[in-house]
């Protein structure tokens, strides 16, 4: 493969490219047969399977092609934590395969405790070492691992996909900055693996200290996930550290980091689906939605044996992006988390996200990062106000400035969330400033 | 050119007030106040003395204010002679954005005029035998 204009960095690498670049007749056939054993070893090793597999009046034998997955109940977080810690095991905790645990922070409400067989570790290294691939890493590279190590699954998740992929691991873990930049100077580090906020943070150390990154080090790639990041906060990272970044997704119920990831053309991450099947489907019906529509992310593993899963509801919304990516991988991608189903807004039967707006309104320099959703009734409709501040730089002596960023603004949100706004401009002090989680909505609509 | 002072204002209840009385409490004396009112929102231009520091003061107590450039125009107080300035705009193809008038002492009125094209505008202006009002004869 030749390379494209804006990549940089040679061609295209991959680290399992029979599986990366599989036709889909292949993964989908690939896909049913683990489809069927781990629903054999859900439901003759976990009680909890046994029992909604049970009264959903569905066996094992049921399954004979991927649409019959939507047969299948759902487990859900709560399901995670009422298993707390070892009822969701295939295999118990004491069996010598189970090789490690991982857990969830448990903020709110007990953690959610997952365990992992040699293979089930292996596996979860091969999709991050897919990952290094993707950023342009190889068996050369050296990597940085400056996710925090222990039961989250960011430090060891990117560990195995360097022992896979066969680099040489520098396990930092987090903090100690400042020694962050040393070693990654002196022992030449290519690829970071970490969050990306902390990814922001040894990039602003290193200019501190007096280096130029981008410039003066080796680092070329970098692997961000386990927090959001904005496109303007990707940028800000690729620019300091002279790196490509791409956005990792994973959560630890379901493996950790890998599920899925972007490739160098930053347009969706591809899923790693032979280990997993996801679905998207609407939150309210459960139903699935056409492709290229939002919707709540759904896993099923393949291939994990200590704690597998059916129909994991993640709560994350996202999408399957449409057509084929430029980097020759088959693997379908998902779009990078627009928010949390919890968070999701119901305007005249249109679900969106308080984050689409966002998106749309982080386009228009002529406006603050402060906006406000209300919602009310309008006869039998949903009426939207949509508040927003203007730049203090903003030349609003000109009544018909203000008008046309108006019907500018409306334009955009109508195009790109299918709803319709009002669009009200309004003076700095009416959003209130929180120093917490801002409160971007208000519904004052009759239930 | 003189500074106006431009505040954007919701159309909700007691804003034109709050902002009266935070430039009196800043010992700040209005000359001119327009409002120009839409459905949803005003803009308050307003020439006053001290204009720096009152677009200050307004910004601090919260409000959104800005200092726009504008000419003030001594303009003879009788019939026609708004005309006559205005046609002698137009003949040079000079677009007006907005336009107010206030009249001050003597046989004169002043008009404000926000043009972007400042320097064309002024030569118009002189050409057709206006005087263009500097600040000081306006503000303190």
């Amino acid at each position: 493969m030749t390379d494209t204009a804006g990549t940089g960095r040679g061609p295209e690498k991959y680290f399992q490219p029979e599986i990366e670049k599989m036709d889909r007749e292949s993964l989908e056939a690939l896909q049913l047969e683990r489809l069927k054993q781990t629903v054999a070893r859900c439901y003759e090793n976990i009680d909890f399977y046994k029992a909604a597999f049970d009264e959903a009046g569905i066996t094992p034998g049921d399954i004979n092609t991927l649409d019959d997955l939507q047969k299948l109940p759902f487990t859900t977080k709560q399901d995670m934590r009422d298993a707390y810690p070892f009822d969701l095991f295939a295999i118990p905790a004491t069996d010598a395969r189970v090789q490690r645990f991982h857990a969830s922070s448990g903020t709110t409400g007990n953690a959610t405790v997952v365990g992992y067989t040699q293979n089930d570790i292996d596996n979860w290294g091969d999709t991050f070492a897919r990952a290094i691939a993707q950023v342009g890493g190889d068996e050369q590279s050296v990597l940085q691992v400056s996710y925090g190590y222990g039961l989250f699954t960011g430090g060891l998740g990117a560990h195995e996909g360097g022992i896979r992929m066969g680099s040489a691991i520098m396990p930092m873990s987090s903090g100690n900055t400042k020694r962050q930049v040393q070693m990654m100077r002196d022992m030449g580090a290519d690829i970071l693996a970490c969050t990306p906020s902390y990814a922001l943070l040894i990039a602003d150390t290193a200019i501190d200290l007096g280096f130029d990154p981008a410039k003066d080090f080796k680092i070329s790639g970098a692997i961000c996930g386990a927090e959001p990041c904005s496109e303007g906060m990707r940028k800000e990272i690729e620019e300091k550290l002279g790196v490509t970044m791409v956005d990792i997704y994973g959560l630890s119920e379901v493996m950790g980091p890998g599920v899925s990831c972007e490739c160098r053309y930053q347009n969706g991450l591809h899923v790693a689906e032979d280990h997993f099947i996801i679905e998207i489907l609407d939150p309210q019906t459960l139903e699935p939605v056409p492709d290229g529509e939002y919707g709540e992310v759904v896993f099923t593993t393949l291939t994990k044996e200590c704690s597998p899963l059916i129909r994991y509801r993640t709560r994350d919304i996202s999408r399957i992006l449409l057509g084929e990516c430029e980097c020759g991988r088959t693997l379908r991608r998902m779009d990078r988390i627009q928010g949390r189903t919890d968070d999701m807004l119901i305007i005249r039967g249109v679900n969106v996200f308080p984050s689409q707006f966002q998106e749309v309104l982080a386009s228009f320099d002529e406006l603050t990062s402060y906006y406000q959703i209300v919602l009310s009734n309008k006869g039998p409709l949903d009426h939207v106000v949509l508040k927003v501040e203007t730049v203090p730089s903003f030349d609003f002596d000109e009544i018909r400035k203000i008008e046309a960023l108006q019907k500018r603004i409306d334009a955009e949100i109508k195009s790109n969330l299918q709803v319709s706004v009002e669009v009200k401009v309004v003076e700095p002090k009416s959003i209130e400033r929180s120093e917490g989680k801002a409160r971007r909505v208000i519904d004052e609509r009759v239930k | 050119m003189i500074d106006q002072i431009t505040v954007f204002l919701e159309n909700d209840k007691g804003r034109l007030a709050a902002l009266c009385r935070t430039l009196g409490d800043a010992q700040i004396n209005m000359h001119t106040l327009t409002l120009a009112d839409t459905a949803q929102y005003g803009v308050a231009r307003i020439i006053a003395d001290s204009p720096t520091k009152a677009y200050e003061v307004l910004n601090n107590k919260g409000f959104r204010a800005s200092l726009t450039k504008v000419f003030a125009i001594e303009i003879p107080d009788h019939a026609g002679s708004l005309a006559n300035l205005m046609e002698a705009l137009d003949k040079a193809d000079i677009n007006v954005e907005y336009a107010y008038c206030f009249a001050s002492n003597n046989d004169a009125a002043i008009e404000v005029l926000r043009i972007d094209n400042h320097d064309e505008a002024e030569q118009v202006i002189a050409a057709a035998g206006f005087r263009v009002v500097k600040p000081k004869e306006l503000y303190a």
